[in-house]
């Protein structure tokens, strides 16, 4: 018997969870105003992630779900990417979003269960939030092949969990990019959960980074705590993936650590033990102790950063309160370009207010 | 008017020539379309004519090349996108319900899905249980698709440019039965209208409303019918979603007696509802009950003669047609 072929998955670590060097840095480490930026970004994130618990607690969204803990993941993304590439995000990519530049009262309006706020001013490509669990995959594949066909050197990326990597639509989106060596990277936020059910009992593989062997594109896991790892890492699958060489399956090792969604109880099915271990770890305390062991941070600028951030955030969930709901027959609106005869009378009852009958 | 001899498989082939050249956004996936030609030999020789970029055989996965059409079709492209059976679709309904037919209302109309997908339907081939049932009454039930069954060889040729114009996703059924059917077109055929059924012979004793491969089988109890004296007026419904209820309704109240001819499964069947259609809208123009003639409810057989027994034939449609004019059925 020979050996036909061999891998290996590589991981990436720079900064441990006090925020101490682990390896050799890379340049970014050096970068004080570009590390300040994504601090503020994260700590942003995390203000208006916070509020909207709080607005659903109160009844003034509907369901949410929280990326307490996930935030370096989503804005690095946005920082690695160009404004003419396209984002294909899950429920949990808020920090993406706001980093690409969709408004928080838009995310306010979609939470808050008008889809309007996925018709956002901008960026106009990138695709809504995607719920049904790893679907957006092949979508990302589609995208990237009309970048391919035409030539362009643009990207697209998509974001999804750890429990999504059991979906076929995760394996087949893979694979059809290493068939056809699409410019597609694939983001897995490995937060260990999927709603109640842990990592472990998601796959049998090591990593999730491996899975990316199967469809023969690259595969790397990184702390997805550790800004200067996740920087690294996306930055260079997505110039891979702009300059021809092909897809990458991007591990992000997290933790989430709120509930699933609004929804949901985590204390009924995980150990407060654990998640507190795992908050030792989380990227913005992380990131923080690193600026400050730098020089570059203090609690008087942390105070000023909180203070602004709130005010962002308040400033947005007035514009969301403010705006007027839609009428009954806006459900109609988004069915077709152009209604359907056979349907007038079904809006017709809608804007009656009664019922279809 | 010069016209070409042609056949319903050239006809398609023909459209998806013509869009491939009119539009450089349009391109072919699915499995086996190139160099093979596709399952029912639509797209052969087109390969040759246009390179691999734009007639493209895809990886063995109905989620992958259906979720691709979407995303290329949101990037700018306008995906042709071959499945090669409706028993096949069902590994991609979930892109096809949830994903095309939702995208425009989840992202508040940010985004419409140009997509056509095109596939086979319909028994009568011998290609048993997993290849052969008519599930396009199920993707009819779909808010936000637009369903259409060619017939016809002037439909297969002229509803692919009509779909490929639409900005919503459309789904296009030809039946397996249908791809031999010969005939001549006029050499500039083109674009059809797909919002309206049409009269494909008027009669004035019962409608017969049918659609995609039972057109042929009901058009020839129409033809025996009238040996009888039964003088039956066919209807050709060739949009499945949204249904033009005008054209059924009108032929209803001309005629006051109604069979619907569908290959789909009786019980809840896409005759069920027209049926209830015609109830909610011409009861008492009816001078007897709405009769349907559908598949036995059973997994398609696959020997000739119990597949033949399980599908709608000319002779049941006579004999249910001749029940509703006489009161003998
Ligand atoms: C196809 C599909 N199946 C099930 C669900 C219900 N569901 C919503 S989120 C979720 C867990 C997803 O876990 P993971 O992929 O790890 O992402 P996370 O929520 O942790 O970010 C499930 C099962 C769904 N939305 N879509
Ligand atoms: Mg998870």
């Amino acid at each position: 018997m020979t050996v036909v072929a061999r891998f290996e998955i590589h991981g990436v670590r720079y900064l441990d969870a006090a925020g101490h060097p682990c390896a050799e840095l890379p340049p970014l480490g050096r970068d004080r105003e570009h590390l300040v930026a994504l601090y503020r970004a994260m700590v942003q994130a995390r203000s208006f992630d916070a509020k909207a618990v709080v607005l659903q607690r109160t009844g003034r969204i509907g369901t949410y779900a929280s990326a307490l803990g996930q935030e370096a993941i989503g804005v690095c993304i946005a920082d690695v990417l160009r404004a003419e590439d396209v984002l294909l995000p899950s429920y949990r990519e808020t920090a993406a979003m706001l980093g690409r530049g969709v408004h928080m009262d838009e995310l306010l309006l979609y939470w808050g269960g008008d889809e309007r706020g996925m018709d956002f001013a901008g960026p106009r490509e990138d695709f809504p939030i995607c719920v049904p669990i790893a679907t957006q995959l092949t979508h990302a594949a589609g995208v990237a092949a009309a970048f391919q066909y035409r030539g362009e050197a643009r990207v697209a990326l998509a974001v999804c969990g750890d429990g999504a990597t059991s979906q076929g639509d995760f394996y087949a989106a893979l694979n059809l990019a290493g068939a056809w060596r699409l410019p597609l990277v694939v983001v897995v936020n490995n937060n260990q959960w999927a709603i109640s059910v842990p990592r472990s009992a998601q796959s049998g593989t090591e990593t999730l980074a491996q899975k990316a062997l199967a469809a023969g594109i690259t595969g790397v896991q990184c702390d997805g705590n550790d800004v200067l790892a996740l920087h690294e890492t996306l930055a260079a699958a997505v110039a891979r993936a702009r300059e021809g060489g092909g897809a990458t399956l991007v591990e992000a090792l997290s933790y989430r650590l709120g509930d699933h969604t609004t929804a949901d109880d985590a204390s009924r099915y995980r150990d407060p033990d654990e998640v507190e271990a795992r908050r030792q770890e989380e990227p913005v305390v992380r990131l923080r102790r690193y600026l400050h062991a730098q020089g570059w941070w203090d609690a008087g600028v942390e105070e000023a950063l909180k203070a602004d951030c709130a005010a962002t955030v308040d400033a947005a969930v007035a514009r969301y309160e403010a705006t007027p709901p839609p009428a009954p027959t806006a459900m109609f609106d988004h069915l077709y370009a152009r209604l359907p005869a056979a349907l007038a009378a079904q809006r017709a009852a809608a804007a009656a207010g009664g019922g279809h009958g | 008017m010069s016209t070409v001899t042609t056949t319903y498989r050239e006809a398609i082939r023909e459209a998806i020539r013509e869009a491939l050249r009119r539009d450089p956004r349009v391109f072919l996936m699915g499995e086996d379309v190139g160099a093979y030609g596709g399952c029912f030999a639509v797209s052969k020789g087109l390969l040759d004519e246009f390179g691999p970029e734009r007639i493209r055989d895809t990886p063995l996965s109905e989620s992958a090349f259906v979720g691709a059409g979407i995303g290329a079709a949101l990037g700018g492209m306008r995906p042709i996108v071959e499945i090669m059976t409706v028993n096949f679709s069902l590994l991609a309904l979930d892109q096809i319900l949830n994903n095309a037919a939702t995208l425009l209302h989840m992202s508040g109309g940010q985004f419409n899905v140009p997509l056509v997908i095109r596939m086979t339907t319909g028994g009568g081939r011998q290609l048993a249980a997993q290849h052969s049932h008519s599930l396009e009454g199920w993707y009819a039930h779909i808010p936000g698709l637009r369903v259409l069954a060619p017939a016809t060889l002037e439909d297969a040729r002229g509803m692919l440019w009509s779909a490929l114009e639409d900005p919503d996703p459309v789904l296009i059924f030809e039946h397996a039965l249908l791809y031999n059917q010969a005939g001549t077109l006029p050499a500039d055929a083109g674009a059809v209208d797909i919002r309206r059924a049409r009269v494909r012979r008027p009669g004035r004793d019962v409608s017969l409303i049918t659609y995609g491969g039972s057109l042929p089988k009901t058009l020839e109890a129409a033809g025996r019918l009238a040996a009888e004296g039964i003088d039956a007026e066919v209807i050709d419904l060739r949009s499945l979603r949204p249904l033009d209820d005008a054209t059924i309704l009108a032929s209803v109240a001309a005629t006051r007696r109604a069979v619907i001819v569908d290959e789909g499964w009786r019980s809840g069947s896409l005759a069920a509802e027209i049926s209830a259609r015609i109830m909610e809208n011409a009861f008492y123009e009816l001078d007897a009950p709405v009769a349907r003639v559908c598949s036995a409810e059973v997994p398609m057989p696959y020997a000739r003669h119990l597949e033949q027994a399980a599908l709608p034939q000319a002779d049941t449609v006579i004999r249910v047609a001749r029940g509703l004019v006489r009161g003998d059925g």
